[in-house]
C-alpha cells in the first residue's frame, strides 16, 4: 500500500465534517457502509473465488434482528448487536454448509435461492417482521453515552468501524490464511496435495464473509433506522456484486471504489431517472463488457506502466 | 375433501407452468453451462404481452398469442445471446452478470410500459366453463396447462431423442469439447437453444397469465422456483425438470395452503436435501 | 483396519477402477519399499496417470485398498494423504502463475504446518518460512528468480520449482508423473540430477516415457498395459522380460 497517498487521504476522511454540508455527511456514511458490505463479499469473490449472489442475507438478517430486538422486546443496543451478529455468522455457518457443496454456478444458485427465501420470509412473515411495511421508529446506539443521532456523529462512527473493519480484512488476506485462500481460489487440487483443506478454508471465509456482511446490516440499520425486506432481495445482493467488480475484486481498495460509485449513481440517477434498475443492468452489462477486471486493476496498470516508462 | 381436490389440481397446473418455465433453464444450463437468470423475466415479458394482447383483442385465441409471444421472446433472447453473451465465451462469471443486468433492463422495461398495478388476464371464453368429473367440478383453465406442459415435454422429447438437432444438443450436453472436435457447430447451436428457452418461457408466461396476472416482482417470484426445480430435478435433464416442477408444484401450493408464512421453507427444505445427498439432482447428467 | 507397521511405504492392493462400462484400473497390485526408486511405464491409455490420481486421492477406487507406512488411506481425501507424507507433481503446471517463486514454495511449506490456520498476522511475520522457501529454491539453482512470477520463468525451470516444492515437504513417498516431459536437453538433464539426489528418506514413484532417462534413476519398474500389471520386479529383468518387448513392439 502507498502510504504517502494514505495520510492526505485520511486526513480528508476524518476532517470531512468540518468543510461538507449534512447532505455530504450522510452520504459519505452511506458510502462507508456500503464499502464493508463490498468488502466482506470480496473475500468470497475476489479473494476466495466464489460468487455469491446472496450476500444481501447477511446485511438483512443481521439489520433485522437487532431491529427486532431493540424495538419489540426492550433490548438495549449492546446486547442486540451482540445476538444479531451472532445469530448472522450462526446462519452463515449454517448456509455455508449448503452452498458449498457446490462450486462455481452451483454455488451461485444456491447463495441466489437462499436468499431468495429469505427475502420471502421477511415478506411473507408479516407478524413477526411487518412485511411490505419492514420496521421503522428505529434508534441508534449511544456508545459510552454518546449520541450518533447528528450526521457527524454517525459518520465518525461508521468512519471508525470502517477502518477497523478494512483493516482486519487487510491482516486477514495477507495471513497465512489468506495466502492458502487465494491458493484454492487458483489451483485447489494442488492446494489439497499440498496438504491444505480447500472445503474448511471456503467455510470458515464464507463464515468471515457473513460476520463483516452482518456488521454492515448494524451499520444500515443504525443509519436507516428502517429496515425493510428490500435490503435482503437479489438487487441489493447485485449493487454490492457489481461494486465489487465494477472497483476491481481481488484487491482491497477496488470494492471501496466500486460500492461509492455505485452509491452515487443511485442517488444521483435516481433523482433524474426513474428506473434505477435499468440504468443498474446497463452499468452491469458495460463493465463485464469493456471492464471486466474492474477500476482499480486498470488504474494499477497504468500506473506501473507509467512507472516504467517507456519501454 | 374438496380442498385437497382443489389444491391437487392448483399443483399440477403449477407444476405444469413451473415446467414451462423451468425446461427451458435447464436446457440452456445443460448445454450452455449457463445460468440464465434472465429466464424470469422472459417468462414475465409473455406474461405482459398476453395480458395485452388478450385485453386488447376480445377473443383472441390463446393459443396464437402464446406462439406469438413466444417468437417475440425468443427474437430478444437471440439478439441478446449474440450481442452480449458470445463475447463472454471465455468468462462464465461475465455471463451471468449480464444474465442479471438484462434481468433487471427487461423487468423494469415492463414497469415503464405498464405500470406497476397488476394485470389481470383473462382466461379464454371457451375455456372458462367448468370441467364435470364425477361430480366435481374443476376450473378447465387449470387441466388444459397440465396438458400443455405434458404436450411441451413430449414435444421437446421428440426434439431431443428424434431428431438431428436434438442430438447434436445432447451431444453438446454431454461432451462440449468433443461435439466441436465432430463438427458440430456449436456456437449455433447455442444461439438456437437460447431462444427456444427464451422461447419456451415466455409462451409459457402467456399460458401462465390467467392464473398469475401480470405483475411487476411476477420475475422475482418465478426465477428462484426455476433454480429450486433445477437443482432438485437436475441439470440437463428434461425428466428432471418435468418431475422436479411437479414435486414443487405441489410442495408449494399445499404448502402456501396450509402454512403460507413458511412456505418458503418447505420449498427450502427439498432443496437442502437434494444438495445434502445427491448435489447432481435427482436426474442430473451434469454436475453443478 | 488396525494400522499395522509394515515393510512398504506404498502398498496397493487389487484396485479396481471402472468409469461407466470402461475398466480402467484392473485389480492392480503394487509395493514399493521404503525410499526405493520405482519406474511405471506402460503404452499412452495404459491408465497410469489414473492409478497416481487413485493413490493420491483425487480418484476413489471401485475395489481394491491403498496403504501408506501400514495404514489404510484408501479413503482419505487427498490432503489427508498429505499429512501422511505423500507429495506429488502433476503432467500439467499447476503452479501459481501470478505469484512469485518465492511464494510458490512458501504455500508448499505452510501445508503441512499448524501456522496456515493464522488469520491475524501477516504472512511475511514468518521469517523463518522465507529462508526455508529461499533455501529449498537455492537447492534447485532457481534462488536468483526467488522474486519472479512464475509466468515469467522458462518451462524447465518451473518443473523444478513443481519439483522444488514437492521436496520442500519432505514426503515419505514422492509421485511424479511425466517429470521430464517437454523439456530440452539440457532442462531434463537438471531434472534428472534433481531426482537422482533425492534424499533416501523418500519413495520415490515415477512415470515416465522417456525411457533412457528414467531408466538409469530407476531400482525397480512396474509394466502396466490396458490397465493390468504385466511385468513388475528389478529394472534390468523388466527390461530383458519378453513380455516387455511384446508391449512395446507387438500389437
Amino acid at each position: 500500500m502507498k502510504w504517502i497517498a494514505v495520510a492526505p487521504l485520511a486526513a480528508l476522511l476524518v476532517l470531512l465534517p468540518s468543510f461538507a454540508g449534512d447532505f455530504y455527511i450522510n452520504l459519505a456514511s452511506q458510502i462507508l457502509i456500503a464499502a464493508i458490505f463490498a468488502l466482506s463479499l470480496n473475500l468470497l469473490v475476489g479473494y476466495g473465488g466464489m460468487t455469491s449472489l446472496g450476500h444481501a442475507s447477511y446485511l438483512g438478517v443481521a439489520a433485522y434482528i437487532s431491529a427486532l430486538l431493540t424495538s419489540r422486546y426492550g433490548f438495549g443496543h449492546g446486547l442486540a448487536a451482540i445476538i444479531s451478529i451472532g445469530g448472522t455468522t450462526a446462519m452463515a455457518a449454517f448456509f455455508g454448509v449448503i452452498a458449498l457443496r457446490a462450486t462455481g454456478l452451483g454455488f451461485l444458485m444456491i447463495t441466489l435461492a437462499l436468499s431468495q427465501v429469505l427475502w420471502g420470509l421477511a415478506y411473507r412473515m408479516s407478524g413477526v417482521t411487518n412485511g411490505d411495511n419492514g420496521i421503522a421508529g428505529l434508534t441508534r446506539p449511544t456508545p459510552f453515552g454518546l449520541s450518533l443521532d447528528s450526521p457527524a456523529s454517525f459518520y465518525w462512527f461508521a468512519l471508525i468501524v470502517t477502518a477497523f473493519a478494512f483493516l482486519m480484512m487487510a491482516i486477514f488476506v495477507s495471513s497465512a490464511f489468506g495466502s492458502s485462500l487465494k491458493g484454492v481460489r487458483d489451483q485447489p487440487r494442488r492446494m489439497a496435495a499440498l496438504g491444505f483443506n480447500p472445503w474448511m478454508i471456503r467455510w470458515i471465509t464464507f463464515i468471515y464473509a457473513g460476520f463483516w456482511g452482518g456488521v454492515s446490516g448494524l451499520l444500515y440499520v443504525y443509519y436507516n433506522k428502517y429496515i425493510h425486506p428490500t435490503s435482503l432481495s437479489t438487487t441489493s445482493s447485485a449493487e454490492a456484486l457489481l461494486g465489487v467488480i465494477a472497483g476491481g475484486s481481488g484487491t482491497l481498495g477496488g470494492p471501496v471504489v466500486g460500492a461509492a460509485l455505485v452509491l452515487l449513481l443511485k442517488n444521483y440517477a435516481s433523482a433524474y431517472i426513474e428506473r434505477w434498475n435499468m440504468l443498474l443492468g446497463l452499468v452491469f452489462l458495460f463493465i463485464v463488457l469493456v471492464m471486466p477486471t474492474g477500476i482499480v486493476p486498470g488504474l494499477n496498470r497504468l500506473a506501473t506502466a507509467l512507472r516504467r516508462g517507456p519501454r | 375433501m374438496q380442498f385437497w381436490i382443489i389444491q391437487g389440481l392448483n399443483s399440477l397446473s403449477l407444476g405444469g407452468l413451473l415446467f414451462l418455465l423451468s425446461s427451458g433453464f435447464s436446457l440452456i444450463f445443460g448445454l450452455m453451462r449457463l445460468a440464465n437468470l434472465t429466464h424470469g423475466a422472459f417468462f414475465m415479458l409473455g406474461t405482459y404481452f398476453g395480458a395485452t394482447a388478450l385485453r386488447s383483442f376480445d377473443g383472441l385465441n390463446i393459443w396464437v398469442t402464446a406462439l406469438g409471444a413466444g417468437i417475440a421472446v425468443a427474437a430478444i433472447g437471440g439478439l441478446f445471446e449474440r450481442l452480449v453473451l458470445t463475447r463472454l465465451k471465455t468468462n462464465p462469471l461475465g455471463q451471468v452478470l449480464v444474465t442479471l443486468g438484462m434481468s433487471f433492463i427487461i423487468s423494469d422495461a415492463c414497469l415503464l410500459l405498464w405500470g406497476g398495478d397488476s394485470i389481470p388476464v383473462p382466461t379464454p371464453r371457451n375455456l372458462q366453463a367448468p370441467t364435470r368429473v364425477f361430480g366435481l367440478v374443476f376450473p378447465t383453465y387449470r387441466l388444459v396447462l397440465v396438458g400443455c406442459a405434458v404436450a411441451t415435454a413430449i414435444a421437446l422429447y421428440f426434439l431431443l431423442e428424434r431428431t438431428r438437432l436434438g442430438a447434436m444438443i445432447r451431444a453438446g450436453v454431454d461432451d462440449r469439447q468433443m461435439a466441436r472436435a465432430v463438427g458440430i457447430p456449436v456456437s449455433n447451436l447455442f444461439t438456437i437453444v437460447f431462444c427456444l428457452g427464451a422461447g419456451i418461457a415466455g409462451a409459457g408466461g402467456v399460458l401462465g397469465g390467467p392464473i398469475l396476472s401480470a405483475y411487476p416482482g411476477l420475475d422475482a417470484d418465478m426465477l428462484p422456483l426455476a433454480l429450486i426445480v433445477v437443482i432438485l430435478g437436475g441439470i440437463g435433464s428434461l425428466l428432471g425438470a418435468f418431475i422436479g416442477s411437479f414435486i414443487i408444484g405441489f410442495i408449494y401450493t399445499f404448502g402456501t395452503a396450509l402454512f403460507p408464512e413458511l412456505a418458503y421453507i418447505i420449498l427450502f427444505l427439498p432443496m437442502i436435501f437434494v444438495i445434502a445427498f445427491r448435489p447432481q439432482g435427482l436426474f442430473g447428467r451434469v454436475g453443478a | 483396519m488396525t494400522p499395522m507397521t509394515s515393510d512398504y511405504a506404498l502398498e496397493v492392493v487389487n484396485l479396481k477402477k471402472a468409469f461407466g462400462g470402461l475398466t480402467v484400473t484392473h485389480s492392480v497390485s503394487l509395493a514399493v519399499k521404503p525410499g526405493e526408486r520405482r519406474l511405471i511405464i506402460g503404452p499412452n491409455g495404459a491408465g497410469k496417470t489414473t492409478l497416481f490420481n487413485q493413490i493420491s486421492g483425487d480418484l476413489r477406487p471401485n475395489a481394491g485398498a491403498i496403504r501408506l507406512f501400514g495404514t489404510d488411506v484408501t479413503f482419505f481425501t487427498p490432503y489427508k494423504r498429505a499429512h501422511f507424507g505423500l507429495s506429488r507433481t502433476y503432467q500439467i503446471i499447476t503452479l501459481f502463475s501470478d505469484d512469485t517463486l518465492e511464494h510458490n514454495v512458501t504455500l508448499g511449506l505452510l501445508g503441512l504446518r499448524p501456522s496456515r490456520w493464522q488469520m491475524w498476522r501477516p504472512l511475511s511475520h514468518y521469517s523463518d518460512l522465507a529462508t526455508e522457501a529461499r533455501r529449498t529454491l537455492d537447492a534447485v539453482g532457481l534462488l536468483h528468480l526467488a522474486e519472479h512470477p512464475v509466468s515469467d520463468i522458462a518451462y524447465g525451470e518451473k518443473r523444478r520449482v513443481e519439483l522444488a516444492m514437492a521436496l520442500a515437504q519432505k514426503p515419505r513417498v514422492l509421485l511424479l508423473d511425466e517429470p521430464l516431459a517437454g523439456l530440452s536437453n539440457t532442462e531434463r538433464a537438471q531434472v534428472k540430477s534433481l531426482i537422482a539426489s533425492i534424499p533416501r528418506e523418500t519413495a520415490v514413484i515415477m512415470i515416465e516415457h522417456d525411457m533412457d532417462t528414467a531408466l538409469d534413476l530407476a531400482e525397480t519398474v512396474t509394466l502396466l498395459n490396458y490397465g493390468r500389471v504385466i511385468v513388475d520386479g528389478e529394472r534390468d529383468a523388466v527390461v530383458a522380460d519378453e513380455r516387455t518387448r511384446e508391449v512395446y513392439l507387438g500389437a
